[in-house]
Protein backbone atom coordinates (compact mmCIF):
# COMPACT_ATOMS: atom_id res chain seq x y z
CA UNK A 1 0.00 0.00 0.00
CA UNK A 2 1.47 3.46 -0.79
CA UNK A 3 -0.77 6.31 1.33
CA UNK A 4 -1.46 9.73 -0.08
CA UNK A 5 -2.61 12.34 2.27
CA UNK A 6 -5.40 14.50 1.73
CA UNK A 7 -3.09 18.20 1.63
CA UNK A 8 -1.03 17.23 -1.31
CA UNK A 9 -4.74 16.02 -3.03
CA UNK A 10 -6.27 19.72 -2.44
CA UNK A 11 -2.50 21.36 -3.24
CA UNK A 12 -2.58 19.73 -6.68
CA UNK A 13 -5.96 20.80 -7.47
CA UNK A 14 -5.67 23.82 -6.52
CA UNK A 15 -2.80 24.02 -9.09
CA UNK A 16 -4.38 22.20 -11.48
CA UNK A 17 -7.36 24.60 -11.79
CA UNK A 18 -5.44 27.78 -11.77
CA UNK A 19 -3.37 26.30 -14.31
CA UNK A 20 -6.09 24.99 -16.69
CA UNK A 21 -7.60 28.22 -16.88
CA UNK A 22 -4.63 30.43 -17.88
CA UNK A 23 -2.46 27.93 -20.30
CA UNK A 24 -3.70 25.60 -23.00
CA UNK A 25 -1.80 22.26 -23.23
CA UNK A 26 0.75 22.50 -26.06
CA UNK A 27 -1.28 20.59 -28.56
CA UNK A 28 -4.40 23.08 -28.54
CA UNK A 29 -1.62 25.98 -28.59
CA UNK A 30 -0.17 24.10 -32.01
CA UNK A 31 -3.75 23.81 -33.53
CA UNK A 32 -4.46 26.93 -32.86
CA UNK A 33 -1.44 28.43 -34.48
CA UNK A 34 -1.77 25.59 -37.51
CA UNK A 35 -5.19 27.40 -38.19
CA UNK A 36 -4.10 30.35 -38.36
CA UNK A 37 -2.03 30.06 -40.79
CA UNK A 38 -4.13 27.80 -42.88
CA UNK A 39 -7.53 29.46 -42.41
CA UNK A 40 -8.95 30.81 -46.10
CA UNK A 41 -11.11 33.52 -44.67
CA UNK A 42 -9.64 36.86 -44.05
CA UNK A 43 -11.80 37.55 -41.51
CA UNK A 44 -11.36 34.24 -40.01
CA UNK A 45 -7.61 34.61 -39.46
CA UNK A 46 -7.58 37.76 -37.96
CA UNK A 47 -10.06 36.12 -35.49
CA UNK A 48 -7.70 33.10 -35.09
CA UNK A 49 -4.48 35.83 -34.74
CA UNK A 50 -6.58 37.44 -32.06
CA UNK A 51 -7.46 33.77 -30.14
CA UNK A 52 -3.76 33.74 -30.48
CA UNK A 53 -2.82 36.73 -28.99
CA UNK A 54 -5.39 35.83 -26.58
CA UNK A 55 -3.62 33.33 -25.08
CA UNK A 56 -0.26 35.32 -24.65
CA UNK A 57 -1.87 38.34 -22.92
CA UNK A 58 -3.68 35.68 -20.38
CA UNK A 59 0.16 34.00 -19.56
CA UNK A 60 1.95 37.51 -19.76
CA UNK A 61 -0.62 38.95 -17.52
CA UNK A 62 -2.03 36.48 -15.56
CA UNK A 63 -5.78 36.76 -16.79
CA UNK A 64 -7.86 33.58 -17.39
CA UNK A 65 -8.22 32.55 -21.36
CA UNK A 66 -11.63 33.32 -20.78
CA UNK A 67 -14.02 34.77 -18.28
CA UNK A 68 -16.25 31.65 -18.06
CA UNK A 69 -13.78 29.27 -16.27
CA UNK A 70 -16.22 26.70 -16.22
CA UNK A 71 -17.66 24.07 -13.54
CA UNK A 72 -14.53 21.67 -12.46
CA UNK A 73 -14.54 18.44 -13.90
CA UNK A 74 -12.19 16.10 -12.28
CA UNK A 75 -11.09 12.84 -13.18
CA UNK A 76 -9.43 10.34 -10.35
CA UNK A 77 -7.48 7.45 -11.86
CA UNK A 78 -6.78 5.79 -8.39
CA UNK A 79 -4.58 2.58 -7.69
CA UNK A 80 -6.37 0.30 -6.08
CA UNK A 81 -3.18 0.12 -3.90
CA UNK A 82 -3.71 3.92 -2.91
CA UNK A 83 -4.70 4.54 0.87
CA UNK A 84 -6.01 7.99 1.19
CA UNK A 85 -4.98 9.41 4.13
CA UNK A 86 -6.73 12.97 6.01
CA UNK A 87 -9.58 12.79 5.37
CA UNK A 88 -12.37 12.11 2.14
CA UNK A 89 -10.95 12.31 -1.06
CA UNK A 90 -14.32 13.49 -2.25
CA UNK A 91 -13.94 16.68 0.17
CA UNK A 92 -10.27 17.29 -0.69
CA UNK A 93 -11.02 17.90 -4.07
CA UNK A 94 -13.95 20.11 -3.41
CA UNK A 95 -11.51 21.87 -0.79
CA UNK A 96 -8.68 22.26 -3.65
CA UNK A 97 -11.46 23.64 -6.44
CA UNK A 98 -12.99 25.88 -3.64
CA UNK A 99 -9.07 27.27 -3.29
CA UNK A 100 -8.02 27.23 -6.62
CA UNK A 101 -11.06 29.59 -7.91
CA UNK A 102 -10.49 31.94 -5.02
CA UNK A 103 -6.98 32.53 -5.51
CA UNK A 104 -6.61 32.20 -8.85
CA UNK A 105 -9.17 35.35 -9.28
CA UNK A 106 -11.12 32.37 -11.52
CA UNK A 107 -15.19 33.06 -11.98
CA UNK A 108 -17.41 31.39 -9.68
CA UNK A 109 -20.33 29.77 -12.00
CA UNK A 110 -21.63 27.12 -10.44
CA UNK A 111 -25.63 27.25 -8.97
CA UNK A 112 -26.21 24.97 -5.54
CA UNK A 113 -29.35 23.93 -7.11
CA UNK A 114 -30.53 24.01 -10.58
CA UNK A 115 -34.24 25.34 -9.88
CA UNK A 116 -32.78 27.87 -7.07
CA UNK A 117 -29.78 28.94 -9.04
CA UNK A 118 -28.59 30.96 -6.14
CA UNK A 119 -24.45 30.90 -6.40
CA UNK A 120 -22.41 28.74 -4.05
CA UNK A 121 -19.35 31.41 -3.97
CA UNK A 122 -16.68 29.36 -4.47
CA UNK A 123 -17.04 27.14 -7.87
CA UNK A 124 -18.20 23.95 -5.78
CA UNK A 125 -19.06 21.15 -5.76
CA UNK A 126 -17.06 19.96 -8.82
CA UNK A 127 -18.45 17.08 -11.01
CA UNK A 128 -15.49 14.01 -10.14
CA UNK A 129 -15.73 10.96 -11.69
CA UNK A 130 -13.81 8.08 -10.65
CA UNK A 131 -11.46 5.31 -12.40
CA UNK A 132 -9.96 2.10 -10.27
CA UNK A 133 -6.79 0.45 -11.86
CA UNK A 134 -4.03 -1.65 -10.82
CA UNK A 135 -1.00 -0.64 -9.08
CA UNK A 136 -0.27 2.17 -6.58
CA UNK A 137 -0.92 5.77 -9.14
CA UNK A 138 -3.18 8.08 -8.52
CA UNK A 139 -3.53 10.77 -11.44
CA UNK A 140 -5.91 13.73 -10.87
CA UNK A 141 -6.49 15.85 -14.40
CA UNK A 142 -8.80 19.16 -13.94
CA UNK A 143 -10.76 19.93 -16.97
CA UNK A 144 -13.10 23.20 -16.26
CA UNK A 145 -15.75 22.91 -18.65
CA UNK A 146 -17.41 26.25 -20.38
CA UNK A 147 -21.23 25.85 -20.40
CA UNK A 148 -21.10 27.88 -23.74
CA UNK A 149 -20.36 25.07 -25.52
CA UNK A 150 -21.80 22.19 -23.18
CA UNK A 151 -25.36 23.67 -23.68
CA UNK A 152 -24.16 22.52 -27.20
CA UNK A 153 -23.95 18.79 -26.57
CA UNK A 154 -26.18 15.87 -27.16
CA UNK A 155 -27.29 12.23 -26.71
CA UNK A 156 -28.30 10.14 -29.70
CA UNK A 157 -29.68 6.63 -28.85
CA UNK A 158 -29.66 5.53 -32.16
CA UNK A 159 -30.74 2.23 -33.70
CA UNK A 160 -28.29 -0.30 -34.96
CA UNK A 161 -29.37 -0.35 -37.93
CA UNK A 162 -28.57 3.49 -38.04
CA UNK A 163 -24.83 2.26 -38.61
CA UNK A 164 -21.54 4.29 -38.98
CA UNK A 165 -24.11 7.08 -41.66
CA UNK A 166 -26.16 7.47 -38.74
CA UNK A 167 -23.42 8.39 -35.89
CA UNK A 168 -21.92 11.08 -38.54
CA UNK A 169 -25.35 12.36 -38.95
CA UNK A 170 -25.65 12.73 -35.63
CA UNK A 171 -21.89 14.16 -34.91
CA UNK A 172 -22.70 17.08 -38.10
CA UNK A 173 -25.94 18.11 -36.60
CA UNK A 174 -24.76 18.76 -33.47
CA UNK A 175 -22.02 20.69 -34.59
CA UNK A 176 -24.45 22.57 -37.31
CA UNK A 177 -26.76 23.31 -34.15
CA UNK A 178 -23.41 24.70 -31.87
CA UNK A 179 -22.36 26.85 -35.12
CA UNK A 180 -21.54 30.40 -33.53
CA UNK A 181 -22.73 29.40 -30.19
CA UNK A 182 -20.12 27.16 -29.06
CA UNK A 183 -17.18 29.39 -29.99
CA UNK A 184 -15.62 27.95 -32.68
CA UNK A 185 -12.77 26.45 -33.80
CA UNK A 186 -14.63 23.43 -31.68
CA UNK A 187 -12.90 20.22 -30.04
CA UNK A 188 -15.51 17.69 -30.79
CA UNK A 189 -15.36 14.82 -28.15
CA UNK A 190 -17.68 11.80 -29.41
CA UNK A 191 -18.32 9.11 -27.01
CA UNK A 192 -19.69 5.88 -29.06
CA UNK A 193 -20.98 2.65 -27.49
CA UNK A 194 -21.59 1.61 -24.13
CA UNK A 195 -24.60 2.92 -22.13
CA UNK A 196 -26.70 6.13 -22.18
CA UNK A 197 -24.83 7.52 -19.19
CA UNK A 198 -20.98 5.90 -20.76
CA UNK A 199 -21.50 7.21 -24.14
CA UNK A 200 -21.51 10.73 -22.28
CA UNK A 201 -18.64 9.82 -20.07
CA UNK A 202 -16.81 9.11 -23.36
CA UNK A 203 -17.50 11.91 -25.09
CA UNK A 204 -16.11 13.69 -22.59
CA UNK A 205 -12.63 11.82 -21.73
CA UNK A 206 -12.39 12.12 -25.49
CA UNK A 207 -12.02 16.24 -25.06
CA UNK A 208 -8.77 15.26 -23.17
CA UNK A 209 -7.21 13.23 -25.55
CA UNK A 210 -4.95 15.22 -27.68
CA UNK A 211 -5.78 17.64 -31.01
CA UNK A 212 -3.45 15.59 -33.71
CA UNK A 213 -3.98 12.42 -31.92
CA UNK A 214 -6.19 9.07 -33.14
CA UNK A 215 -8.36 5.80 -32.14
CA UNK A 216 -6.28 3.30 -32.43
CA UNK A 217 -8.93 1.15 -34.12
CA UNK A 218 -9.05 2.09 -37.79
CA UNK A 219 -12.44 1.85 -39.14
CA UNK A 220 -13.02 4.90 -35.64
CA UNK A 221 -9.77 6.77 -37.25
CA UNK A 222 -11.28 6.74 -40.82
CA UNK A 223 -14.22 8.11 -39.32
CA UNK A 224 -12.60 10.60 -37.26
CA UNK A 225 -10.75 11.99 -39.96
CA UNK A 226 -13.98 12.19 -42.40
CA UNK A 227 -15.87 13.87 -39.89
CA UNK A 228 -12.95 16.88 -39.09
CA UNK A 229 -12.95 17.47 -42.83
CA UNK A 230 -16.61 17.56 -43.34
CA UNK A 231 -16.84 19.63 -40.34
CA UNK A 232 -14.15 21.94 -41.68
CA UNK A 233 -15.81 22.14 -44.81
CA UNK A 234 -18.57 23.49 -43.58
CA UNK A 235 -18.40 26.98 -44.05
CA UNK A 236 -19.19 27.66 -40.16
CA UNK A 237 -15.40 29.13 -39.30
CA UNK A 238 -13.84 31.19 -36.73
CA UNK A 239 -16.34 32.70 -34.31
CA UNK A 240 -19.23 31.22 -36.37
CA UNK A 241 -18.36 34.27 -39.19
CA UNK A 242 -17.07 31.94 -41.90
CA UNK A 243 -14.02 30.48 -42.82
CA UNK A 244 -12.27 27.18 -43.24
CA UNK A 245 -11.88 26.19 -39.95
CA UNK A 246 -15.02 25.08 -37.88
CA UNK A 247 -12.81 22.43 -35.32
CA UNK A 248 -9.75 21.49 -34.38
CA UNK A 249 -10.36 17.62 -33.71
CA UNK A 250 -12.74 14.85 -33.51
CA UNK A 251 -12.00 12.11 -31.31
CA UNK A 252 -14.09 9.58 -31.07
CA UNK A 253 -13.70 7.01 -27.76
CA UNK A 254 -15.85 3.70 -27.95
CA UNK A 255 -17.17 1.05 -26.14
CA UNK A 256 -19.07 -2.15 -25.97
CA UNK A 257 -22.75 -1.95 -26.58
CA UNK A 258 -26.12 -3.74 -26.25
CA UNK A 259 -27.24 -5.79 -29.33
CA UNK A 260 -30.31 -3.60 -29.25
CA UNK A 261 -28.42 -0.06 -29.12
CA UNK A 262 -26.28 2.26 -30.54
CA UNK A 263 -25.59 5.45 -28.07
CA UNK A 264 -23.98 8.67 -29.54
CA UNK A 265 -23.20 11.17 -26.91
CA UNK A 266 -21.33 14.51 -28.62
CA UNK A 267 -19.33 16.77 -26.35
CA UNK A 268 -19.04 20.03 -27.79
CA UNK A 269 -15.70 21.80 -26.57
CA UNK A 270 -14.94 25.71 -27.74
CA UNK A 271 -11.16 26.29 -28.47
CA UNK A 272 -10.26 26.63 -25.01
CA UNK A 273 -10.30 23.49 -24.35
CA UNK A 274 -8.83 22.96 -20.95
CA UNK A 275 -7.14 19.87 -19.40
CA UNK A 276 -4.63 20.20 -16.84
CA UNK A 277 -3.05 16.52 -14.64
CA UNK A 278 -0.81 15.57 -12.52
CA UNK A 279 0.06 11.88 -10.89
CA UNK A 280 0.15 12.16 -7.57
CA UNK B 1 -16.29 48.44 -43.83
CA UNK B 2 -14.36 49.35 -40.32
CA UNK B 3 -16.03 52.42 -38.34
CA UNK B 4 -15.07 53.73 -34.98
CA UNK B 5 -18.62 54.23 -33.28
CA UNK B 6 -19.18 55.72 -29.44
CA UNK B 7 -21.66 54.22 -27.44
CA UNK B 8 -24.61 55.38 -26.73
CA UNK B 9 -24.78 55.41 -30.91
CA UNK B 10 -26.43 57.51 -33.12
CA UNK B 11 -29.32 56.06 -34.67
CA UNK B 12 -28.16 57.40 -37.70
CA UNK B 13 -24.87 55.86 -37.91
CA UNK B 14 -26.45 52.78 -36.84
CA UNK B 15 -27.72 52.74 -40.04
CA UNK B 16 -25.27 52.68 -41.75
CA UNK B 17 -23.63 49.49 -40.25
CA UNK B 18 -24.16 46.30 -42.58
CA UNK B 19 -23.97 42.52 -41.54
CA UNK B 20 -19.82 42.07 -41.73
CA UNK B 21 -18.85 44.87 -40.70
CA UNK B 22 -16.15 45.53 -37.93
CA UNK B 23 -16.41 48.16 -35.25
CA UNK B 24 -14.03 49.79 -32.47
CA UNK B 25 -16.54 50.85 -29.86
CA UNK B 26 -16.02 53.66 -27.35
CA UNK B 27 -17.73 54.98 -24.59
CA UNK B 28 -20.38 53.53 -22.59
CA UNK B 29 -21.90 50.25 -22.35
CA UNK B 30 -24.24 48.02 -19.70
CA UNK B 31 -23.11 44.64 -18.85
CA UNK B 32 -25.84 42.11 -18.31
CA UNK B 33 -26.62 38.55 -18.14
CA UNK B 34 -28.86 35.73 -17.12
CA UNK B 35 -30.10 36.56 -14.06
CA UNK B 36 -29.73 40.37 -14.16
CA UNK B 37 -32.06 39.76 -17.21
CA UNK B 38 -34.33 37.67 -15.15
CA UNK B 39 -34.21 40.75 -12.52
CA UNK B 40 -35.27 43.31 -14.94
CA UNK B 41 -38.07 41.07 -16.72
CA UNK B 42 -39.00 40.67 -12.62
CA UNK B 43 -38.70 44.83 -12.39
CA UNK B 44 -40.93 45.25 -15.37
CA UNK B 45 -43.65 43.06 -14.26
CA UNK B 46 -43.88 44.53 -11.19
CA UNK B 47 -44.44 47.74 -12.95
CA UNK B 48 -40.87 49.22 -11.47
CA UNK B 49 -38.50 51.21 -13.48
CA UNK B 50 -35.45 49.73 -14.35
CA UNK B 51 -31.96 50.29 -12.23
CA UNK B 52 -30.69 52.57 -15.73
CA UNK B 53 -32.39 54.08 -18.30
CA UNK B 54 -32.15 51.64 -20.82
CA UNK B 55 -32.95 54.30 -23.81
CA UNK B 56 -30.68 54.38 -26.77
CA UNK B 57 -27.91 52.32 -24.47
CA UNK B 58 -26.32 48.74 -25.85
CA UNK B 59 -25.80 45.69 -23.28
CA UNK B 60 -22.82 43.59 -23.12
CA UNK B 61 -23.65 39.87 -22.43
CA UNK B 62 -21.02 39.08 -20.32
CA UNK B 63 -20.21 37.71 -16.85
CA UNK B 64 -16.48 38.91 -15.87
CA UNK B 65 -14.01 36.76 -13.89
CA UNK B 66 -12.88 38.87 -10.65
CA UNK B 67 -10.30 41.60 -11.14
CA UNK B 68 -7.03 41.03 -9.76
CA UNK B 69 -5.81 44.20 -7.09
CA UNK B 70 -5.64 47.28 -8.97
CA UNK B 71 -6.91 46.00 -12.07
CA UNK B 72 -10.58 46.99 -13.85
CA UNK B 73 -11.54 43.84 -14.27
CA UNK B 74 -11.02 40.41 -15.31
CA UNK B 75 -11.41 38.28 -18.23
CA UNK B 76 -14.61 39.88 -19.96
CA UNK B 77 -15.70 38.11 -22.89
CA UNK B 78 -18.93 37.54 -24.76
CA UNK B 79 -21.83 34.99 -23.35
CA UNK B 80 -24.09 33.30 -26.01
CA UNK B 81 -27.07 36.06 -26.36
CA UNK B 82 -29.77 33.27 -27.12
CA UNK B 83 -30.16 33.05 -23.50
CA UNK B 84 -31.25 36.29 -23.24
CA UNK B 85 -33.68 36.10 -26.54
CA UNK B 86 -36.89 35.67 -24.23
CA UNK B 87 -36.23 38.94 -22.30
CA UNK B 88 -34.77 40.99 -25.12
CA UNK B 89 -37.93 42.29 -27.43
CA UNK B 90 -39.12 44.14 -24.34
CA UNK B 91 -36.43 45.94 -23.74
CA UNK B 92 -35.61 46.84 -27.52
CA UNK B 93 -39.24 48.00 -27.12
CA UNK B 94 -38.19 50.40 -24.31
CA UNK B 95 -35.46 51.83 -26.21
CA UNK B 96 -32.45 49.38 -25.77
CA UNK B 97 -30.44 49.92 -29.45
CA UNK B 98 -27.69 47.39 -29.53
CA UNK B 99 -26.73 44.74 -27.96
CA UNK B 100 -23.08 43.12 -27.67
CA UNK B 101 -22.78 38.86 -27.57
CA UNK B 102 -21.82 36.19 -29.45
CA UNK B 103 -24.16 33.28 -31.31
CA UNK B 104 -27.40 33.56 -32.95
CA UNK B 105 -30.61 34.87 -32.01
CA UNK B 106 -34.49 34.21 -32.53
CA UNK B 107 -36.81 35.26 -34.75
CA UNK B 108 -38.64 37.20 -32.14
CA UNK B 109 -35.63 39.58 -31.23
CA UNK B 110 -34.84 40.09 -35.21
CA UNK B 111 -38.33 41.24 -35.23
CA UNK B 112 -38.10 43.49 -32.65
CA UNK B 113 -34.32 44.88 -33.72
CA UNK B 114 -36.21 45.96 -37.30
CA UNK B 115 -38.90 47.22 -35.31
CA UNK B 116 -36.72 49.63 -32.96
CA UNK B 117 -33.61 50.06 -35.41
CA UNK B 118 -31.39 47.80 -33.04
CA UNK B 119 -28.33 46.59 -33.85
CA UNK B 120 -26.27 43.25 -32.82
CA UNK B 121 -23.00 42.78 -32.84
CA UNK B 122 -20.42 39.70 -32.06
CA UNK B 123 -17.34 39.87 -30.06
CA UNK B 124 -15.20 37.52 -30.00
CA UNK B 125 -15.72 34.37 -27.88
CA UNK B 126 -12.77 33.20 -25.38
CA UNK B 127 -11.48 35.93 -26.05
CA UNK B 128 -11.40 37.66 -22.70
CA UNK B 129 -8.35 38.26 -21.78
CA UNK B 130 -7.68 40.13 -24.82
CA UNK B 131 -10.95 42.31 -24.75
CA UNK B 132 -10.17 43.16 -21.14
CA UNK B 133 -7.74 45.59 -22.63
CA UNK B 134 -10.44 47.61 -24.00
CA UNK B 135 -12.01 48.10 -20.59
CA UNK B 136 -11.37 51.28 -19.02
CA UNK B 137 -13.97 51.18 -16.09
CA UNK B 138 -16.46 49.36 -14.91
CA UNK B 139 -18.52 50.16 -11.44
CA UNK B 140 -21.30 48.19 -10.23
CA UNK B 141 -24.58 49.82 -11.19
CA UNK B 142 -27.44 47.04 -9.03
CA UNK B 143 -27.81 43.33 -7.90
CA UNK B 144 -24.27 42.99 -6.45
CA UNK B 145 -25.23 39.99 -4.88
CA UNK B 146 -25.44 38.19 -8.18
CA UNK B 147 -21.21 38.56 -8.29
CA UNK B 148 -20.45 37.19 -12.11
CA UNK B 149 -23.89 38.38 -13.01
CA UNK B 150 -24.44 42.07 -11.52
CA UNK B 151 -26.04 44.72 -13.58
CA UNK B 152 -22.42 46.49 -14.44
CA UNK B 153 -21.57 49.65 -16.50
CA UNK B 154 -18.58 49.55 -18.55
CA UNK B 155 -16.15 52.58 -20.27
CA UNK B 156 -14.81 50.85 -22.83
CA UNK B 157 -12.17 52.07 -25.71
CA UNK B 158 -11.88 50.67 -29.30
CA UNK B 159 -13.81 47.63 -28.39
CA UNK B 160 -13.82 45.29 -31.21
CA UNK B 161 -16.95 44.03 -32.55
CA UNK B 162 -18.21 42.58 -35.65
CA UNK B 163 -21.63 43.74 -36.69
CA UNK B 164 -24.09 40.21 -37.10
CA UNK B 165 -27.61 41.91 -37.18
CA UNK B 166 -28.35 44.77 -38.72
CA UNK B 167 -30.56 47.63 -38.43
CA UNK B 168 -32.55 45.99 -42.25
CA UNK B 169 -32.21 42.50 -40.53
CA UNK B 170 -29.23 41.30 -42.32
CA UNK B 171 -27.54 38.34 -40.07
CA UNK B 172 -24.04 37.40 -41.06
CA UNK B 173 -24.95 34.13 -39.49
CA UNK B 174 -27.72 33.12 -41.73
CA UNK B 175 -25.00 34.59 -44.67
CA UNK B 176 -26.32 33.19 -47.94
CA UNK B 177 -23.00 32.81 -49.86
CA UNK B 178 -20.85 30.60 -47.47
CA UNK B 179 -24.71 28.30 -46.11
CA UNK B 180 -23.49 26.26 -44.02
CA UNK B 181 -23.52 23.47 -46.23
CA UNK B 182 -22.94 20.10 -43.65
CA UNK B 183 -25.10 17.85 -45.10
S1 LIG C 1 -17.75 28.33 -24.98
FE1 LIG C 1 -15.62 28.24 -24.28
S2 LIG C 1 -14.57 29.99 -25.18
FE2 LIG C 1 -16.77 30.33 -25.35
S3 LIG C 1 -17.29 31.56 -23.57
FE3 LIG C 1 -17.66 29.42 -23.01
S4 LIG C 1 -15.72 28.68 -22.12
FE4 LIG C 1 -15.29 30.60 -23.15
Amino acid sequence: MRSVNCESIIKAVKELCIEANYHLSQDMCEALKNAADTEESTLGRSILEQLEKNLEIAASDDIPICQDTGMAVIFVELGQEVRIEGGFIGDAINEGVRQGYTEGYLRKSVVGDPLERINTGDNTPAVIHYTMKPGDGLRITVAPKGFGSENMSRVFMLKPADGAEGVKNAVLTAVRDAGPNACPPMFVGVGLGGTFEKAALLAKQALLRGAGTHSEKPHIRAMEEELLRRINESGIGPGGLGGSTTAFAVNIESYATHIAGLPVAVNICCHVNRHAGREL
Amino acid sequence: MEYRLSSPFDPEELKRLRAGDLVYISGCVYVARDAAHKRMQEALDAGKELPFDISGQTIYYMGPSPAREGRVIGSAGPTTASRMDRYTPALLDLGLRAMIGKGKRSPEVHEAMLRNGAVYFAAIGGAGALLSKAITACETVAWEDLGAEALRKLTVEDFPAIVVIDTEGKDLYLREDKKVKIF
